[in-house]
């Protein structure tokens, strides 16, 4: 491929700490959430008053109030009014391909510089009116006379009292994405203990994180809350061990231990070119090299839901001419520790690599002390939208940190989707 | 088709009943179906470090489009992956419910008698999950061909567990090793395809030897004998008249042959299935030489399965000489007078030419009041065991099946004592069909069986008798 003129690199990030749900955010929306990460991020890299080019961002959960969510929550920082938003939808791959977005237009020189951000509440939940209830009220609006909106109104069931509220299912399975999971997990075989010895490892991480102070620059105190709500620092698998099952049935391997919590939170990344960042006092911790995004098909085809970025990542290491093992850092979303697990297997696999992705042999192994080494979802929480921010600044700062090198980010995402980038320093 | 005991105890009070005093507890037996996949289930594959048959098990499960699991960091899957399939992964850490109708480990890479927790190691977690009628297959080396006695001590031992594993498999399972000689790992696909089929239905605890032989043609699946002419001795009725119809039904052009007497009979048999028909009696001093005759007017044979045999009991203190000679020369040396007849007479037995022979469990462990009959189809196993070498010269194979206790009119009069003892002591606790030993007369007659020569494998449900 033909290198791109420029390259957009990763100037700053912030983020509020992530909560469990109906935590210490129980009352705060997504718009407050995403206000204050961005507000963190004008401060962390002083560009208030600034017109940038663009903030793209979104929240998976969104009411129907929130259809200009990202520009409303601009409106409420010290970024200048002036700057445009959009809102962007990904699922769990929002936060990273709102990312990729703003470094698209930076690339091509249609920006200088933007940022990009996501916030999801779990607790603040949109809770929408039934939908038989619905239909009577539409009806009544819609009617002419005051007989017919007594007429419309006479239509309406006790039953339509009962809400429709927001259900972590994949509309065309009918199952959650946790039993999309334990499926996955079941077809590849993973067991429990080393899932419960990912996640065990994930909150050691992020906790000697924190510890370090790595955090102190990556992570704005909100709510009273200064460190990631879920983070157990003496998380231990012999304790995780102890959990019992909750996807796949009796028999299950999955845990409230090695599946991310349902959170609350928000994340912002600055980017911008080279220039505009120098012309700022703003040092690029890394650039955003390249990104492909993959969807299966979990529907009919028998593949696992979570197990795009399977495919994702070989894509785009072929069109870089690239090894799986080329890489300094991998930061693999913990949607589940069965995801990453699964996912890993699958690269390691001389079937699924010729099967699934035609090629000659396995992508091999990763060296494991190389992944998720300041933590992953299923330490820091997983707020839908906020996580792709999360690890695009994580990684930029570890890349830059250790004087430069290259990283792999993979997310997976519901419908089947994933998203995957690599960054350089 | 099933004894009136099989179905007493496939009934759940029968059943809880033989459960409760441990009877033996028979199933009926899944039996092959024209046009029925090769094996109705899942496989799960596995390879002992530095095996060498992988490729050729996945390609039989590839052409067969048989749905295959392995373990994730197996060897085998490199071999599962070229060969085009997308198999499952089965880890015993997370059994989840998994089951399966077949259980495939390729041990030829076991060298060592430490090695041999290979054994273990595959199949302990996964016996009790072998699907009703299910088949465990060992693959093994050659003992022989070990270079280093430990590796020929470690794959003698393979014979051992084989046999101990088809007395543990319930539900109609079957257990069997498949020895491959060093080369011949893509002679193996006739002799896996019948183990894992139904065909094999009465094979259990048997070990087969495949060696090198004449590069296995294209062969249609569904009818691996088509063009081939067969000629069956003894196959007016019984297990002669199911080998008529099972190599007729694979695409033969079955020659019938049994004494003139029967001659009824035997049109009856052959003239369904477009057979056509020799009236004559083997142990006549002319009938080599007119069985030959009546073959080159066809054009030559393929397949010739020596089938007709008499009984003539008697304790040997009681036997009269004409029970002995009568028994001899019509179970053996009436064999081995064709044989060398259509041998000394050229091109009669056609280019990749099949002898299949058919000796008994009595010519293995012996049967008091059968001195005679034991003798002969001893002396059967004999010629197997000398010819092999002869026709392997002519690209040709020479094989028998011995078969156990089979339920025909002759088994039907025996008396209850016997008879029963003779179902029930068995892995799997029931008499076996005349068509059992017709399936393994199919196989060992087919064109692709070019690696099987000097073979005696028994259709006897891993009887208990001879073992």
């Amino acid at each position: 491929m033909s290198p791109s003129p420029r390259q957009a690199v990763v100037l700053a990030s912030n983020r509020i700490p992530f909560a469990r749900q109906s935590g210490p955010y129980a009352r705060a929306s997504n718009q407050d959430m995403l206000t204050a990460a961005l507000d963190g991020l004008v401060d962390r890299a002083g560009i208030a008053g600034e017109r940038l080019g663009e903030v793209a961002g979104g929240a998976v959960l969104k009411h129907s109030r929130d259809f200009n969510l990202t520009r409303e929550s601009l409106l409420g920082t010290r970024i200048a009014p002036e700057t445009p938003a959009c809102d962007v939808g990904q699922a769990c791959g929002t936060g990273l391909e709102a990312a990729i977005l703003v470094a698209n237009k930076i690339a091509l020189g249609q920006v200088e510089s933007g940022i990009a951000c996501g916030v999801d509440s779990t607790s603040d939940a949109p809770i929408a009116i039934n939908e038989g209830l619905r239909g009577v009220l539409l009806e009544i609006n819609a009617a002419r006379s005051n007989l017919d909106r007594v007429r419309a109104l006479g239509k309406v069931r006790p039953g339509q009292i009962v809400p429709e509220i927001p259900r972590n299912e994949e509309p065309r399975t009918g199952m959650s994405m946790g039993e999309h999971a334990a499926i996955m997990a079941r077809e590849w075989g993973i067991a429990r203990e080393p899932q419960d010895e990912l996640a065990a490892v994930s909150h050691r991480n992020l906790a000697a994180a924190y510890d370090g102070g790595f955090e102190d620059d990556l992570v704005t105190a909100y709510l009273g809350l200064e460190r990631d709500h879920n983070l157990r620092p003496d998380s231990t698998p012999e304790q995780l061990a102890k959990l019992d099952p909750v996807f796949g049935g009796a028999e299950g391997t999955m845990t409230a231990g090695n599946s991310t919590p349902l959170s609350d939170g928000a994340s912002a990344v600055l980017l911008g070119t080279e220039e505009w960042g120098a012309e700022r006092g703003l040092a690029p911790l890394a650039r955003l090299v390249d990104a492909e995004t993959a969807a299966i098909d979990h529907v009919g085809a028998r593949e696992g839901l979570l197990m795009a970025p399977a495919y994702a990542v070989p894509r785009l290491l072929a069109r870089r001419g690239l090894e799986l093992q080329d890489f300094d850092l991998y930061e693999i979303h913990e949607a589940f520790a069965s995801q990453v697990l699964c996912t890993l297997a699958a690269w390691e696999d001389p079937v699924f690599c010729r099967e699934r992705l035609g090629r000659d042999g396995p992508l091999g192994p990763i060296d494991r002390d190389r992944l998720n080494v300041r933590g992953g979802s299923l330490a820091a929480g997983h707020p839908f939208a906020a996580t792709g921010g999360r690890i695009v600044g994580n990684l930029a700062k570890l890349l830059s940190a250790r004087g430069g090198g290259r990283g792999l980010i993979s997310i997976c995402a519901a419908g089947g989707q994933g998203v995957v980038a690599i960054l350089e320093s | 088709m099933t004894d009136a005991y099989t179905q007493l105890v496939s009934n759940p009070f029968g059943g809880f009943v033989a459960r409760n005093l441990g009877l033996p507890r028979p199933v009926e037996l899944d039996r092959h179906r024209p046009g029925a996949p090769l094996i109705d289930g899942r496989v799960l594959v596995g390879a002992a470090p530095g095996g060498r048959c992988a490729a050729a098990v996945a390609a039989v499960l590839a052409e067969a489009g048989t749905a295959v699991d392995s373990r994730l960091h197996d060897e085998v899957r490199q071999a599962l992956g070229a060969a085009a399939i997308d198999a499952g992964v089965w880890n015993p850490e997370a059994p989840g419910a998994q089951r399966w109708k077949g259980l495939v480990l390729d041990a030829t890479g076991i060298g060592s008698s430490g090695e041999l927790r290979e054994l273990w190691s595959f199949f302990h977690p996964t016996i009790r999950r072998l699907e009703r009628c299910g088949r465990l297959i060992v693959i093994g080396a050659e003992p022989g061909e070990c270079p280093a006695p430990a590796a020929a001590t470690a794959q003698r031992a393979l014979e051992g567990f084989v046999r101990a594993a088809g007395k543990e498999v319930r539900n109609g399972s079957t257990a069997q090793l498949v020895r491959v000689a060093a080369g011949a790992e893509g002679r193996i696909g006739s002799t896996l395809r019948f183990l894992l089929s139904p065909r094999s239905a009465y094979v259990s605890g048997q070990l087969v030897r495949v060696g090198a032989g004449r590069d296995v043609p294209e062969v249609d699946r569904e009818r691996p004998l088509r063009g081939k002419t067969a000629l069956v001795t003894g196959a007016s009725r019984g297990i002669g008249e199911a080998i008529a119809n099972v190599l007729a039904r694979d695409g033969a052009d079955v020659v019938g042959l049994d004494v003139p007497a029967l001659s009824g009979d035997l049109e009856n048999v052959v003239e369904p299935i477009g057979g056509s028909a020799i009236a004559v009696d083997i142990a006549a001093a002319d009938a080599p030489r007119r069985i030959c005759d009546a073959l080159a007017k066809r054009g030559g044979v393929d397949v010739v399965v020596h089938n007709a045999g008499v009984t003539r009991d008697k304790t040997l203190a009681a036997m009269d000489a004409e029970r002995w000679e009568a028994t001899i020369a019509i179970n053996l040396t009436a064999a081995e007078r064709i044989n060398d007849e259509l041998l000394a007479r050229g091109g009669l037995l056609r280019e990749d030419g099949r002898i299949v022979c058919v000796s008994s469990m009595s010519g293995i462990a012996g049967n008091a009041g059968q001195t005679n009959y034991s003798t002969s189809k001893a002396g059967v196993i004999g010629m197997v065991e000398s010819m092999a070498p002869i026709l392997a010269e002519r690209a040709a194979t020479i094989n028998a099946v011995a078969p156990g206790f089979i339920e025909t009119a002759m088994t039907a009069a025996m008396p209850l004592g016997p008879r029963e003892a003779g179902r029930r002591m068995s892995s799997l606790a029931q008499g076996g069909l005349p068509v059992d030993v017709a399936e393994a007369i199919a196989w060992l007659a087919a064109p692709d069986s070019s690696g099987v020569n000097g073979n005696v494998v028994r259709v006897c449900g891993q009887s208990l008798i001879g073992a």
